[in-house]
């Protein structure tokens, strides 16, 4: 393989994984909004959110890794059941912009609560994700893959093969689903609009937790951690922010494409193109597929 | 198969009133539905049909007077407990689930029968399996009372508005009701879908012995399959009785074909 080839070979790896954590962030909105309707502002601050409570618990009460990380998905599901208690359910039949509104509140007062309770320094989250490079001889060139990139993709492939399994196949998805469709005919075969919004929620927030923990042990887990949610929109725009499958690809085409525009069109134009390309992209897609790759296309009768 | 007799009252509205602001939509309305019976209420446009089919399906609560089910007065209930208490429905409108696949909105309709965990459901392993299949068994004996084997995997959003119907109508079977709301199940449809919508109508009362509860626009329809008719107009109660009393009655034959005032 000629040294070209394979610088290619290793931004592509370097993209698709940047990809990916870019997705699982997507992941999230994508959850809440199929299942609701509702555009969650708050969704990168509970990524936030989860982080704080996982490293918070660890290092007050010195837990090992796993028993606060089951904690903090309970945590997770206490904040999705106030959220519903204290603001969905008052919101029954509003528009979807009064929702999405409460979110952006929602996000201040998450941001609040867990500045409050853990502080708000940096902090070193380390769950025994291995670090560093993992460099891979061949034919006398080296191929350099981050190992955190490498856990985040199996962790998010994991991730993604169980929630489709679990919409799929189980009657409490085929509810998620229902209600995604049509409130009426769900609450008319019995299926409690509250319990499935507590049930969105919990997952948006175990989902926020396996992001959070992933650009959190690369990066520290801090305030800017939350801003990563602005990495996902474009991701939401590109591949629609009504399917799963969406949310995986566009971050993946996001990840590559901004990691070889920075390569090969950078030089160019000075670089940092990697800061902007996303919301480039993004724009393009809002003029000519408003409704993204794979999202469903609005068609209102009037 | 014979029919199961006629039995006990199941359901009994009392002097049911209902208003939206200023708009009276039901006034004083009493009637019973009684067990294994098919019950029509008929009427002109805006009448209240469907507003006395959402009162008692829980959708709407009246101002005034009392719904009492299986012997139990009701109060104020949250809208999904109906299908708790064995109330399934059907919409004017169709409300399916669009997205899903004919097998996957039937088996909504079990929802409520079906009990394993989150926790099983999530690994999909041991009772959530087993409730799975079982219930996927007798979603598939609806479909084939229905026959609907042909589109069993099509999305519902692709199917002729004919078969939507029906497979409404399965998905509120599958629950297994011992009230079945029909809100206007033969609207839009020509004559051969009529007819066999009308052929599972019976055969759903006959076969399963379902209380059915019918909205129809139709008079030949009702008056044919019916057991008993009620009769609304602007809301307010005109007649009770079988389709011959009902057919023969002078007020009911003024609100349908219009009073000569002079």
């Amino acid at each position: 393989m000629s040294q070209d080839l394979m610088f290619l070979t290793e931004t592509v790896i370097s993209g698709l994984m940047a990809g990916v954590m870019y997705s699982l962030v997507a992941l999230g909105f994508v959850l809440i909004f199929k299942a609701s309707g509702v555009f969650n502002f708050a969704q990168g601050v509970m990524c936030l959110f989860a982080a704080l409570t996982l490293v918070g618990l660890m290092e007050t009460f010195d837990l090992p890794g796993w028993v606060a990380v089951i904690l903090t998905v309970a945590v997770m599901a206490g904040v999705a059941w106030i959220i519903e208690w204290a603001v969905l359910r008052h919101l029954v039949n509003q528009d979807p912009i009064i929702l999405f509104m409460a979110t952006i509140g929602l996000a201040y007062v998450l941001e609040g609560v867990g500045d409050l309770v853990w502080g708000s320094d940096v902090k070193v989250l380390n769950l025994g994700i291995p670090q560093g490079a993992w460099d891979w001889g061949l034919d006398n060139l080296n191929l350099y893959v981050e190992k955190l990139e490498i856990v985040a993709a199996v962790t998010a492939g994991l991730l993604v093969a169980v929630l489709a399994i679990f919409f799929q196949k189980t009657r409490v998805g085929r509810a998620l689903r229902a209600v995604a469709d049509d409130h009426q005919a769900a609450l008319s075969v019995g299926i409690s609009l509250r319990s499935i919004w507590v049930i969105v929620w919990t997952v948006a927030g175990i989902v926020a937790l396996v992001a959070g923990v992933m650009w959190g042990s690369k990066s520290g887990v801090q305030f800017s951690l939350s801003l990563i949610a602005l990495k996902a929109l474009p991701v939401l725009i590109l591949g629609g922010f009504t399917s799963v499958p969406g949310a995986i690809i566009g971050g993946l085409i996001i990840g590559v494409g901004e990691k070889l525009a920075e390569v090969y069109v950078g030089p160019f134009v000075g670089g940092a193109i990697e800061n902007w390309f996303a919301y480039m992209l993004a724009l393009a897609f809002l003029l000519f597929r408003p409704q993204g790759l794979f999202g469903e296309k609005i068609i209102e009768r009037v | 198969m014979a029919r199961q007799p006629i039995g006990d009252v199941l359901l009994k509205a009392d002097n049911i009133s209902l208003s939206f602001g200023g708009v009276k939509a039901l006034s004083n309305i009493s009637f019973d539905v009684r067990e294994h019976e098919l019950a029509a209420i008929i009427g002109p446009n805006g009448a209240g049909k469907s507003s006395m089919l959402n009162v008692i399906n829980g959708f709407y609560h009246p101002q005034q007077g009392q719904i009492t089910f299986k012997g139990q007065t009701r109060s104020r209930m949250k809208v999904h407990q109906a299908a708790v208490q064995g109330i399934a429905r059907t919409f004017q409108n169709i409300a399916l689930f669009k997205g899903m696949s004919v097998l996957d909105n039937l088996m909504t309709g079990r929802n409520l029968k079906m009990h394993s965990t989150m926790l099983e459901q999530a690994v999909y392993w041991g009772r959530a399996r087993r409730e799975e299949l079982e219930h996927r068994g007798k979603v598939e004996e609806i479909i084939d009372f229905l026959n609907l084997e042909s589109v069993r995997k099509t999305p519902v959003g692709r199917l002729p508005y004919g078969i939507q119907k029906r497979v409404e109508l399965g998905r509120a079977l599958a629950a297994e009701p011992s009230l079945l709301l029909l809100d206007e199940p033969m609207a839009g449809m020509n004559l051969e879908e009529k007819e066999d919508m009308c052929r599972f109508v019976l055969d759903v009362n006959e076969e399963f012995g379902t209380t059915i509860v019918l909205i129809e626009h139709d008079m030949g329809v009702v008056m044919d399959i019916s057991d008993r008719v009620t009769v609304l107009d602007y809301g307010r109660l005109l007649a009770v009785g079988t389709p011959d009393e009902v057919r023969n009655n002078q007020e009911v034959i003024d609100a349908y074909l219009g009073v000569a005032n002079d």
